[in-house]
């Protein structure tokens, strides 16, 4: 499994690998000229406001909503838990596509945040929940018994015990919001992702591109250390026996009405405002935008890349996920380091190395299938492993014990146990980045074969070219395909807290 | 005078009742053991005098103060009753210290002191201060939980069942511990079990409850050997049921002719015997005494079962009309009877009249 692990890990690396090999070619003298400029100062200083701001944000709109939906009588909970869900399926530069419609003149800082909080909190929300679910309800009994009051008991009991899930959340947010290219480039703003970009656009993949690039794996870095840090030795089983029982819902009474509006803003924002922009698209181009054949081409070529891709990146992360769950040490950390940091890499540094790798040293690989399943198995190995990560740690080694006293052979306890209590995790990973490969916009573009086409990459075309209404076609699908699957991870994510 | 009060207590989940029309009164200081199956109803009572749930109906006084009553709820944290779930409930987040002062001000001077006084009063090495609660064993968890309980001094602490979880050695002995505890602290104790041997030894009070009512309450003694009817007969030990005539405070039945305590009824009844009131005597002459019945019961060993220091003998009554179940009588280890011989039975003490007269 190591070895497995080790395999991938190097993979992982090959990117980074990439980065320093073109940073020790360009000479140390171009590279502090490069980097030590204005231009990164304020990349720097916009990327780090941008995390800074969105993530307190994210956790505060996802604890809200996930306390409101699990553990008070809200009317339409379950309603309201779909809705906190639903913005996943909405690619994040569709989310800007809207609000840029919606308000031409919204840009900046300011902007980035409430898009990036939209498109992200779901992320936060969906541990959240699931933690909020698992927590055993007697604790909080106890703690009223010992005289806390009901804020207080928040406070001091479960809120501490949302922590592991709301690191997880936030680095995964904290990821997203440095990878992230269409989105900051629709509102104009600038990270070093679309600077990267830019500059690649530019002069194909030249050391400025690199370097910029080497300060952002610095910055993801960064985040993992401070979430590991953060996360330190907190155990993520339940501590003592039984069943836990069912929380009973908070009555909120006279609050009903004003936490009501709570998730009704979210969703407002966060689905009202792409649905409607993409149907005033949709009636302003009218059946011109559906005609040609690109449409069924796109879908069909979308939904293989996408389940293909999702297998192989789950299959791949799953020994570093058992690893790190069931024997953590130094070595595991850093091959697990290894593994998120490739994903917190823009798709265009990731492609950028597979571009310039296959055609120095593998040319018949250059633009193919391959090739492309391979960027985005780098590109979605944290996805699959933070849900892998968790449904592993749900599934408690004393149980394979149990089972092999009853004569299994450890390969059998661990499959029939351990797989099968992790299966939902795994779908919910699956699932997770096939839904990131739909909407996976940079590495396709570089790395596909010539002539392929798929959703993300026809919409991008058309919102280049200020063909709004054009490009709509295509978004509403990928909303359409992202839907199914955001339905399951949502199934999915209740059924691995045990409903 | 009564420290809690429970009074027409009822609770509904939709259309299942969970509790009916309970009374249950608890003296300063005493220990009340509640007992009953699961889905009694025991454990639904317990958290609606803790108040984490609400009743339907009825009202609940402590010590003179109203917690429950029509329209009026003090909601859990006002109380002032401690509360020991299942399996402890320890918070994860915190070390053992933290978990004992939790309900004790932050910036109280004698937080320390009183973390290590309640560390004592549980039998816990002081070493255990600093770990976190995976770090314990089951029952050194619950001696923390009873800890933190008991850090704020109740009036009144409820313990669900507590010891269910634990092995039997080590069971016993926390029971013990937390009976010491509790009476040095002399604080009003309620236990929920489904345990009945662990009810009779620990309460000086135990209450049945069948089906969301509170069946019987009463010292253990009494409801041990006079139980109102047939279910909390069976349910608090082993008995031996007989059908009888009943006249004069005289009861014929299989075992002849035996006294029984309760009224001047008459007419056919059930009576009720604990195993350990009859005993095996064996027979070793009898041909001498062939065919005679007398007051005292003879029967035929029909099964043995060693168990170690007490030991079960069946016995097929040779005076019974048809063929009735054979009788389970315990027996001593030694000198036990060989399958098929016969032997007299002796009745100790008077036989139970159950209150409800035979349907």
């Amino acid at each position: 499994m190591l070895a497995v692990t080790s395999l991938v890990a190097a993979l992982a690396l090959m990117p980074l690998t990439f980065v320093v090999w073109i940073t020790v070619q360009t000479g140390w003298d171009t590279v502090v000229e490069l980097v030590f400029r204005r231009r990164v100062g304020e990349l720097l200083g916009n990327t780090l406001l941008l995390v800074l701001l969105t993530l307190p944000l994210s956790v505060v709109v996802a604890v809200t909503l996930a306390w409101l939906t699990e553990r008070s009588d809200l009317p339409g909970r379950r309603f309201w838990a779909w809705l906190a869900v639903a913005p996943l399926a909405v690619p994040a530069f569709v989310h800007s596509y809207a609000w840029v419609t919606v308000a031409p003149g919204l840009h900046g800082l300011a902007a980035a945040v409430l898009v990036s909080v939209l498109a992200y909190s779901p992320f936060l929300y969906l541990p959240v929940a699931a933690q909020l679910r698992r927590l055993d309800p007697t604790m909080e009994d106890v703690a009223a018994s010992l005289g806390h009051g009901p804020w207080r008991v928040f406070l001091t009991v479960v809120l501490p015990q949302l922590r592991v899930a709301v690191y997880g959340g936030c680095l995964l947010i904290g990821l997203h919001l440095l990878a992230e290219y269409g989105l900051y480039v629709m509102i104009q703003f600038d990270t070093f992702t679309t600077a990267i970009v830019d500059q690649f656009q530019s002069a194909y993949n030249g050391p400025a591109a690199n370097m910029l690039a080497g300060v952002l794996v610095l910055l993801c870095m960064g985040l993992m250390g401070g979430e590991a840090l953060l996360r330190g030795q907190e155990r993520y089983a339940r501590v003592g026996s039984g069943a836990a029982r069912q929380a009973a819902p908070t009555k909120l009474g006279r609050a009903t009405l004003p936490c009501l509006v709570i998730p009704l803003l979210f969703a407002a924002l966060s689905l009202g405002v792409p649905m409607l922009t993409l149907g005033r698209w949709l009636a302003i181009g009218g059946a011109r935008i559906w005609q040609g054949a690109d449409i069924g081409s796109a879908i069909l070529q979308t939904v293989a890349l996408a389940l293909a891709g999702a297998l192989l990146t789950t299959l791949a992360a799953a020994p570093m996920a058992w690893l790190s769950v069931r024997a953590p040490g130094r070595l595991q950390r850093v091959l697990e380091a290894c593994h998120y940091y490739v994903g917190s890499l823009p798709g265009v540094v990731v492609a950028l190395a597979l571009v310039t790798i296959t055609v120095r040293v593998a040319l018949p690989l250059y633009q193919t299938v391959g090739t492309v399943l391979l960027a985005y198995m780098l590109l979605f190995l944290p996805r699959a492993l933070v849900g892998l990560r968790a449904s592993i740690a749900q599934a408690p080694v004393e149980l394979e014990r149990a089972a092999m006293a009853l004569g299994r052979t450890p390969l059998q306890a661990v499959r029939q146990i351990t797989f099968r209590l992790a299966a939902p995790g795994a779908a919910a990973s699956m699932a997770m980045v096939a839904l990131g490969i739909t909407n996976e916009l940079t590495a396709t573009l570089m790395l596909a074969p010539s002539g392929t086409r798929t959703l993300a990459t026809e919409f991008w075309a058309l919102t280049s070219e200020i063909d709004y209404a054009g490009a709509a076609p295509y978004a509403v699908m990928m909303v359409a395909a992202s839907l199914p699957m955001t339905i399951l991870l949502h199934i999915q994510s209740k059924r691995a807290a045990g409903r | 005078m009564s420290f809690l009060q429970v009074q027409g207590l009822g609770k509904r989940y939709g259309d299942a009742v969970a509790l009916e029309d309970v009374d249950l009164s608890v003296r300063a200081g005493s220990r009340t053991a509640i007992v009953g199956r699961s889905g009694s109803g025991k454990t639904t009572l317990l958290r609606i005098v803790a108040g984490f749930e609400t009743a339907d109906r009825g009202r609940i006084l402590l010590d003179g103060r109203p917690l429950v009553e029509a329209g009026t709820m003090v909601p859990a944290h006002r109380r002032g009753i401690g509360y020991v779930p299942q399996d402890g409930a320890l918070f994860p987040h915190l070390s053992i210290a933290d978990n004992i002062a939790f309900g004790l001000e932050r910036n109280d001077p004698t937080r320390r002191t009183r973390i290590l006084e309640l560390l004592e009063a549980v039998e816990l090495d002081r070493q255990m201060l600093e770990r976190r609660p995976h770090e314990l064993s089951g029952g050194q968890q619950q001696r923390v939980a009873l800890a933190r309980a008991l850090a704020r001094k109740p009036a009144l602490m409820l313990l669900d069942e507590p010891f269910s979880a634990l092995d039997t050695g080590l069971r016993d002995s926390l029971r013990r511990t937390v009976a010491r505890v509790l009476c040095e602290a002399d604080i009003a104790t309620i236990l929920v079990t489904h345990d009945q041997a662990e009810a009779l030894s620990f309460a000086d009070q135990v209450a049945v409850m069948r089906e969301g009512r509170l069946t019987q309450a009463g010292p253990p003694q009494e409801l041990y050997h006079r139980p109102r009817d047939r279910e909390t007969a069976t349910f608090l030990g082993d008995a031996i049921i007989l059908p009888a005539e009943v006249e004069n405070g005289w009861a014929s039945c299989s075992l002849g002719r035996l006294a029984v305590a309760g009224g001047p009824r008459r007419g056919a009844a059930e009576i009720m015997l604990r195993p350990e009131q009859l005993r095996l005597v064996v027979d070793h002459d009898h041909a001498a005494n062939g065919g005679d019945g007398g007051s005292m019961g003879w029967g035929r060993v029909v099964d043995v079962e060693f168990g170690g220091s007490v030991c079960k003998v069946a016995v097929t009554l040779g005076n019974a009309p048809g063929q009735p179940a054979p009788l389970l009588l315990r027996h001593s280890s030694m000198d036990l009877p060989r399958i098929g011989s016969r032997v007299r039975i002796h009745v100790q003490g008077e036989a139970h009249l159950f209150d409800t007269p035979l349907s």
